[in-house]
């Protein structure tokens, strides 16, 4: 049986600032990809495009980054818990890494494009995640 | 399922950056735990060994296998376990079954890891692919980060301002280092503050360098035999009486739960159940402190403390020896040091000479009850083990 959305399909969406996702016919939304509902069991799951709109759920700044991330640093990291209520780790583009505080938790944010991690001799490829920023 | 006694156990000193390799290690170790369980490398019938990462801290794969050819033993089937962090203890909870299902009579579990001498920015890469590579690496997620995230939602649920929660988080650190100071084994034997904590770099807000375990160059084994075998090698026995195991996704699938990590109440629950015991039996515990927050995390999932409760009980010296539940008194992964295959058995190590009340100044005396439990990755793979006095 075959991936419904496959990571190639999903980064390639990503990259065009389409966020996709699962939808089960219970409802329940995915935001990584999976062959199974983890509500309900049902392999009945429709490829949905999300909206990108939610609340931080929580965060954190790095400040210590990875062999090959260096030029990133620092940078904040949102887990955001998107409307269609399934959640996602990006980052967040407008707070200063330096100037952050529980205060974020709760606040909405909206999808505002996408940034690409080029690549290493590990990670088979570039792999695109969501940027977001808060509303004003 | 019949009786399995933990005979012999060895563990090596932990370090940062050495200059033996991850076979040599888990040889060592072996060899100790073998040479205490009073038999020779050839009654050993299979080995099963934690390591997640010597293919990039040695260009090794497969150390099981150079292990027993090392051992004099290369006949006997030997396996690997990768479950991140948790990769020894899997290895442990495997041995334990084939033991206990009759197949075999001794079996030994080790776990090897040489994660310093990667350095700090490839440790940090590969620490990193325990998590999603494709849907959370890309935001650079690295493991301070994980707890870093956890943390701060800690905080927020739980109603504690971070002023306080990070001064609550520092004892932990300081706690894990006065036991570290007391176990000849560990890497760092030195006690530190709560300003010491305070006054290193912030790796991941707001977890600075303190709350952080370190990278660690170690091995440890254990010889787990049926009660009949080992009725006439060992006048101590331990035995093992729970056993658990749970695996989870990534991070935002776990959603619903954070900060709690389900998996480890599933597998924690599992061993409960299994040995007959509650958390209020358990007189000592190696858990999973490979951040300040995970130790608040593992107390309340595992049943020790209320949910939101754990710091407080903390700063309020409960979790020392002589408190409501002794943790980690051989100074734990922050300051005995995470050669991550390595830590789940270096805790059975740990709680197995407690049981036999062979562990000086940091002895929990009495201990008739202990627990292990070791976390992978972001909750990927837990691993609760219980043994007993016996
Ligand atoms: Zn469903």
């Amino acid at each position: 049986m075959e991936f419904k959305l496959t990571f190639k399909e999903y980064n390639e969406a990503l990259k065009q600032n389409k966020l996709l996702g699962l939808k089960c016919s219970c409802g329940r939304v995915s935001s990584s990809p999976r062959m199974v509902c983890p509500a309900c069991g049902s392999t009945d799951l429709q490829v949905v495009e999300l909206k990108g709109k939610g609340k931080i759920m929580t965060f954190t700044s790095i400040f210590v980054v990875p062999e090959g991330r260096e030029p990133e640093c620092p940078y904040v990291i949102a887990l955001v818990d998107l409307d269609e209520g399934a959640a996602i780790m990006g980052n967040l583009s407008s707070v200063d890494p330096n100037k952050v505080s529980t205060d974020l938790i709760g606040k909405k944010v909206k999808m505002s494009g996408n940034a690409v991690f080029a690549g290493d001799k590990y990670s088979a490829g570039e792999i695109a995640r969501p940027l977001f920023s808060l509303e004003s | 399922m019949r009786k399995v006694v933990a005979l012999g156990v060895g563990m090596t000193k932990f370090s940062g950056k050495q200059d033996k390799t991850a076979v040599e290690l888990l040889t060592e170790a072996a060899m100790d735990a073998i040479n205490e369980s009073n038999i020779k490398p050839k009654d050993i019938q299979a080995m099963f060994i934690g390591n997640a990462l010597s293919d990039f801290c040695e260009g090794q794969g497969q150390p099981h296998a150079f292990a027993a050819d090392a051992l004099g033993i290369a006949g006997i089937p030997a396996n690997r376990y990768e479950g991140a962090c948790a990769s020894g203890s899997a290895a442990a909870r495997d041995a334990y079954l084939w033991v206990a299902s009759g197949y075999y009579d001794i079996v030994l579990a080790g776990g090897t890891e040489t994660a310093a001498k990667m350095g700090t920015p490839l440790a940090t890469r590969t620490f990193a692919m325990f998590s999603d590579s494709r849907y959370e690496y890309a935001s650079g997620l690295t493991f301070p980060g994980v707890f870093g995230m956890l943390t701060n939602l800690y905080s927020t649920r739980y109603g504690i301002p971070m002023e306080k929660l990070k001064r609550q988080l520092a004892q932990v650190s300081v706690n894990s280092h006065y036991y570290g100071a007391r176990n000849p084994k560990a890497q760092f034997q030195k006690e530190i503050s709560i300003e010491d904590v305070f006054n290193g770099i912030m790796v991941a807000y707001p977890l600075q360098l303190l709350d952080c375990c370190p990278f660690t160059d170690g091995a440890a084994a254990v010889v787990f035999a049926s009660e009949e075998k080992a009725k006439k090698l060992t006048n101590k026995p331990v035995s093992v009486v729970g056993i658990g195991q749970s695996s989870a996704g990534n991070l935002a699938s776990q959603k619903e739960y954070l900060p709690r990590l389900r998996a480890r109440e599933i597998a924690s629950k599992q061993a409960y159940d299994m040995a007959g015991v509650k958390p209020q039996d358990i007189d000592v515990i190696e858990l999973h402190d490979c951040f300040s927050t995970a130790t608040l995390i593992a107390l309340e999932s595992l049943g020790f403390f209320e949910f939101g409760k754990a710091a407080e009980a903390v700063e309020k010296g409960k979790t020392k020896i002589g408190g409501k539940i002794a943790v980690n008194p051989s100074g734990g992964l922050k300051a005995k040091g995470h050669p991550i295959g390595a830590t789940g058995v270096a805790q059975v190590y740990e709680i197995a000479r407690q049981l036999r009340g062979e562990c000086g100044e940091r002895q929990v005396e009495g201990a008739k009850y202990g627990m292990t439990d070791t976390l992978g990755g972001d909750g990927g793979t837990i691993v609760n083990l219980i043994l007993k006095k016996g």
